[in-house]
């Protein structure tokens, strides 16, 4: 029965090294590059991101009305949405400010840099301050404004799955033709040897 | 190839187009779900070693603690799919670093900010991401990239308020 629930070492290696060797392979393992995404000068972050998810609600979708896979075979995240927000603003600052986000920090580090160790210790710390602070009153704001009626836009708002990969089909192209007129207008994405060559070499 | 890195000299080669990185790390998202019936992740593995750090240091503050406990009460909290998966994208990085001619050591950004405020940058956004993280159950890969694969509707409340506060914020302070 697909999935496998396959929770074992072999599976989680494979899968692990196909993600960086892919994630080192787009560029984000450099701090400059991910960045230039808040700046607007590099939409690499937004174009594989977005292509990413659609082929894979793609993919699950197809598995889905074909039966090989059945409906609610894959974890969806609970729709805590005061959670995620926060969380998200959160990330979002830590990867404005730091340079990455959680996976791309090993990525980076791995990729010779030492800053993606910084950030990474700043992860454990950030993660032990959280512990720090949980109890029943940050339980009681992570669990507002939770959506009752289901965790996917099919069973909380009733959006129809062709219709959500049809929204996100237009939003990929949309970002791929805005991204690469901002890209333009920025002389270029950045490039692996300003990458390699360390933030501020375009200057 | 205009330079090259130090480690074994290879020429430096160019980054994947992004719409070709972009279909590979969705084939490989669905192969994670295919196999396993969840997606990809990252502070999973960091947050159990966080538990791990603490038991090692604090045994009884750590299995008291009310989101720590939980995580030690049953063994080693390391032993787990994501951690196996973390330590495979750690390699794999470092293979597709080392055959890209792309590995350098280096303190990416002590050009442009200068070392001590990188270092500070560095950490501070880490502490930043990692309590965010575990207030939102999940990180870019994790609720952003593997939760919108299934359209959850709580990835994209993080992914929105990731991309709107990640534009203030670098407009605001240059850590990098």
């Amino acid at each position: 029965m697909i999935p496998l629930n396959d929770a074992g070492m072999v599976s989680g290696l494979i899968c692990g090294v196909l993600f960086g060797y892919v994630l080192e392979n787009a560029g984000f393992g450099s701090p400059a590059k991910l960045t230039a995404q808040f700046q607007l000068r590099d939409w690499s972050v937004f174009k594989v991101m977005f292509t990413a998810i659609v082929v894979a609600a793609l993919g699950l979708y197809v598995l889905k009305v074909t039966g090989v896979m059945q409906p609610d075979a894959v974890f969806v995240p609970s729709a805590l949405l005061m959670a995620s927000a926060v969380g998200g603003a959160l990330v979002g600052a830590g990867f404005a400010v730091g340079g990455y986000c959680p996976g791309t920090s090993v990525v980076g580090f791995f990729s010779g840099r030492l800053d993606a160790f910084m950030f990474l210790i700043g992860l454990l710390a950030g993660t032990f301050a959280f512990a720090g602070f949980y109890g029943p009153a940050v339980q009681a704001v992570m669990g507002m404004w939770e959506v009752q009626a289901g965790d996917t836009f099919t069973d909380a708002f009733g959006i129809s799955e062709v219709t959500m990969l049809i929204i996100l089909v237009v939003a990929l192209i949309a970002v791929f033709w805005m991204g690469t007129w901002f890209e333009r207008r920025a002389k270029g994405p950045v490039s692996a040897d300003e990458a390699v060559a360390g933030a501020g070499s375009r200057n | 190839m205009s330079n090259m890195s130090g480690l074994g000299a290879r020429p430096i080669k160019p980054f994947w187009p992004p719409l070709i990185a972009g279909v590979a790390l969705g084939l490989v998202l669905l192969m994670t779900f295919v196999l396993t019936g969840h997606g990809l992740g990252a502070t999973g593995a960091t947050t159990r070693a966080t538990a791990w750090i603490g038991l090692q240091m604090a045994p009884q503050i750590t299995q008291s603690n009310a989101y720590l406990g939980p995580m030690v009460s049953s063994g080693n909290p390391m032993a787990s799919w994501i951690t196996w998966q973390v330590v495979g994208v750690a390699l794999g990085a470092l293979v597709a670093a080392y055959l890209g001619g792309r590995f350098k050591v280096q303190l990416d950004g002590a050009h442009s900010v200068g070392t001590p405020r990188r270092v500070l940058a560095a950490l501070g956004g880490g502490v930043l991401a990692g309590f965010g993280a575990r207030v939102a159950a999940g990180c870019t890969s994790g609720l952003g990239l593997s939760g919108a694969a299934t359209l959850g509707v709580s990835a994209f409340v993080f992914l929105g308020l990731f991309f709107a506060v990640g534009l203030i914020v670098s407009r605001l302070v240059k850590g990098v």
